[in-house]
């Protein structure tokens, strides 16, 4: 790998969340990464964050740059998901009723990161955390 | 369609029209679940939504729209139009409804 971003995401922090995917894209863009990975990047690394913000008890997305792939980590410290199968049906969610009327909360959060990246692994333990590795081909 | 050209009909108005109001509308879209439009709105669309919070400019940024009209006199949030400027995302204000201003943006061929 021969670049590497880390961004902090906070849970419930949703005036600056976004702000890691933008300095990720804007990274991507001055890479000279084609605009169709960088949009898949940029909505797979927007969902994470905001699941990050939302859902969990804060997290890290890393992201790195490699010559043929680009890998998004999404990681956090809690609090874990029960059933994954569930968790990634479309329309499926837990979020509350103050981030559903922000527009969060569809349940598409995770069908849609799957859907933009080119390979998705997402492993999680109840009280531990959940960690997604997302691959991306250049 | 130029944003600017949108704007010259007077049931549109601009709150931050020092960003690049140039910019060309490809395609509409109108939705308020975030995820939805993250999955589904095009480059260069122009997107209605009664969202008024400022992480609508986050997905009005990463998918790099032209511009987002605020339907039926919605009032936008100063936070939102902060990170408007800085995004350079024009935040047009309308008392039309979400279909009106389609019929709008479709008449006009987009």
């Amino acid at each position: 790998m021969s670049y590497e971003l880390v961004f902090d995401v906070k849970r419930g922090d949703f005036d600056t969340a976004g702000e890691a995917s933008r300095k990720i894209k804007r990274t991507l863009q001055q890479l000279g990464v084609a605009n169709k990975v960088i949009r898949k990047v940029s909505i797979a690394g927007y969902e994470g964050e905001m699941n990050l913000a939302i859902h969990s008890s804060g997290g890290r997305i890393v992201l790195q740059v490699g010559e043929e792939e680009l890998v998004l980590t999404i990681e956090d410290v809690g609090p874990g998901i029960a059933n994954i199968d569930l968790a990634m049906t479309a329309g499926w969610s837990t979020a509350g009723d103050e981030v559903r009327q922000m527009g969060f909360g569809a349940g598409m959060g995770l069908p849609n990161m799957k859907n933009n990246a080119d390979s998705f692994e997402i492993s999680s333990k109840i009280g531990e955390g959940t960690k997604i590795v997302m691959k991306f081909f250049v | 369609m130029k944003v600017s050209a949108l704007l010259e009909n007077k049931e549109f108005k601009c709150l931050n029209p020092q960003v690049g109001i140039e910019g060309v509308i490809k395609s509409g879209y109108v939705g308020d679940l975030l995820s939805w439009v993250m999955a589904n709105a095009g480059h260069g669309c122009a997107w209605v939504t009664i969202q008024t919070h400022v992480n609508i400019i986050a997905v009005a940024s990463l998918l790099e729209m032209s511009c987002v009209i605020i339907p039926e006199g919605a009032e936008v949030e100063e936070s939102t139009l902060e990170r408007a400027i800085i995004e350079d995302i024009p935040i047009i204000i309308t008392g039309l409804n979400a279909f009106e201003v389609c019929k709008i943006l479709g008449n006009a061929g987009i």
